[in-house]
């Protein structure tokens, strides 16, 4: 790996979730191409951001690199948890009976426990029922089967899923939903979300937007979510930041003037038109 | 909250019909009972001198004449057969997983692997009897080496083909390298070990015969006294036990796999 890479802790405040800092990464793959270019990014805990770009402009590699499977090859990505409770964390949705809270990040190890990761697709185990599936990241864990199972069925409660299923027998958006518990079940404080909706058809997609936007305004945390819709990135988040084509860099960082309560009418407002042109516009500049 | 969409999945295994078991079997058995009369017909009609082609109906006389000898025989091959073919399973998925372990130790050792399955048995069975001497055990490394290889590639196979982000997510959620082969590789490569062992199920029995050709006893050991004697009937029938064995022992594996994977494998629903 080249000089550079530094890894810490950042300032925090007091909302609930974790902040991320990413400062200047560059990251260059195998075969020479740059992905991304003097990356900065600014996440304060607890808020809900977009990350658009155009395709290939290096999204995913983005947040592959702030949870950690990726390396940069320049530049830093700090991670700060903050305990649950705090701020912004009270809501509607009910706690999931699993006592496991850190203070701080410690190790990888502690970091790997604070963020969870939602896929394009949903990547069940095939061979593991939905409740199985959802308590597996308790299982590695080394939770005891009664308390992961408990967990598992709360969290599968949340997402109306039956728990005996196996993933075949599952729609794509039940299965999306399936992921979305084994990503929750761990109550992180950073959930990345990688276009995780993009195969699903609009009805089914603005449920889980719904949906997705209630859990993160009740559960105190923090929400990276990468996609390509610009309705989506307005309807679910506070804030939307648009990469440019590779190599990418940053060039519109817009917080989205929107109500914190959203419901499908909101699409329909000339504020949530605005907002989609503001980055509609961003967007069309980037075009080849 | 989403709505209320709890119909909202596809049928599952349970919706199959009751006689998928029963008709599958209906057409092999038909073409059999063909092919038994045709050939039946045929040699008694060109007047083919039985000890070239006998009639079925001869090895079946045979079947029951000899019927001690035979199935004693069939016993021992199905044992040695048995004993190699376990070996192999646990060998080969033993050395998928080193094998898997690390580009080195692939880059290193799987070249020998090809090249020992290149060697033919016929060549390697003398060998054995020398080190080992005659008998079962001689059989059944032998039944262990000609079936072993098709294990070992089959699983390296499935475990080099984890999905990437299944990896992910195993790695983000701190999974030891333990945990990571159990709960995920391997479940992941079942079917394709289960390929691996359907191939070698047959082929241990092949290998069994070949070496109780050399090293005696079992049905290779009757065919070759049968083959001196000319009795190409006592032959045909040790060949029809032994192309039995091979398809029970496949069948107890196809039975395994079907246990193991009919709930999420698309080669078994």
């Amino acid at each position: 790996m080249a000089g550079g890479v530094t890894t810490g802790v950042v300032p925090t405040t007091d909302a609930g979730g974790t902040r991320v800092a990413v400062r200047d990464v560059r990251r260059v793959y195998d075969n020479g191409l740059v992905a991304l270019d003097g990356v900065s990014l600014d996440v304060a805990p607890g808020e809900f951001v977009a990350i658009l770009g155009p395709s290939g402009s290096g999204k995913s590699t983005l947040l592959r690199l702030i949870a950690g499977l990726d390396l940069p090859q320049a530049g830093s990505v700090s991670l700060l948890p903050l305990p649950a409770g705090e701020g912004r964390g009270e809501g509607n949705v009910e706690p999931l009976p699993l006592n496991y809270r850190s203070p701080q990040i410690s190790s990888r190890r502690d970091r790997e426990h604070e963020l969870a990761y939602v896929f394009q697709d949903a990547h069940l185990l095939p061979w593991r029922n939905v409740l199985d599936n959802v308590a597996l990241p308790l299982e590695l864990r080394g939770v005891s089967r009664a308390a992961r199972r408990d967990a598992a069925a709360a969290a599968l409660e949340l997402v109306r899923v039956p728990p005996h299923l196996y993933p075949a027998q599952l729609s794509g958006g039940m299965r999306m939903r399936a992921s979305l518990a084994r990503a929750l079940v761990t109550r992180p404080k950073l959930l990345l979300l990688d276009e995780p909706f993009a195969a699903l058809d609009e009805i089914t997609r603005q449920r889980l937007d719904e949906y997705l936007r209630e859990l993160w305004a009740g559960g105190g945390f923090t929400v990276l979510f990468v996609t390509h819709s610009i309705s989506e990135a307005v309807f679910l988040a506070d804030r939307a930041v648009v990469l440019s084509r590779r190599p990418a860099r940053v060039i519109l960082d817009r917080r989205i003037g929107l109500p914190g309560r959203r419901t499908q009418d909101l699409c329909t407002t000339a504020e949530f038109a605005r907002e989609q042109q503001a980055l509609l516009e961003a967007l069309k500049g980037e075009e080849p | 909250m989403i709505g209320n969409e709890t119909g909202d999945f596809r049928e599952g295994a349970s919706g199959r019909p009751r006689r998928r078991w029963v008709s599958p079997a209906i057409p092999p058995v038909v073409v059999l009972v063909i092919a038994l009369v045709v050939l039946e017909a045929g040699v008694r009609a060109f007047h083919v001198p039985r000890f070239l082609v006998p009639p079925p109906s001869d090895v079946f006389r045979t079947l029951v004449r000899e019927g001690g000898e035979l199935w004693a025989a069939a016993g021992q091959t199905a044992l040695t057969s048995a004993l190699g073919f376990a070996a192999s399973a646990v060998f080969g998925i033993g050395a998928a997983v080193l094998l898997s372990s690390a580009r080195w130790v692939q880059r290193a050792f799987y070249p020998y692997a090809v090249f020992f399955q290149t060697v033919p048995i016929v060549a390697i069975a003398p060998l054995l009897v020398i080190w080992i001497g005659y008998g079962w055990r001689t059989v059944a490394v032998s039944a262990f080496i000609v079936s072993a290889f098709p294990v070992v590639a089959n699983t390296l196979t499935g475990l080099l083909s984890t999905d990437p982000a299944l990896r992910d997510l195993f790695r983000l959620y701190g999974a030891s390298r333990g945990a990571t082969l159990l709960k995920l590789r391997l479940p992941f490569a079942l079917p394709q070990i289960m390929t691996g062992l359907r191939v070698a199920a047959g082929l241990a029995v092949i290998g069994a015969i070949v070496g109780e050709f050399i090293a005696g006893g079992g049905l290779g050991g009757v065919i070759d006294v049968a083959r001196t004697q000319q009795r190409v009937d006592k032959v045909f029938a040790g060949i029809l036990l032994a192309s039995a064995l091979g398809l029970t022992l496949f069948l107890v594996v196809n039975l395994i796999s079907r246990a193991a994977l009919r709930n999420w494998h698309a080669s078994e629903q």
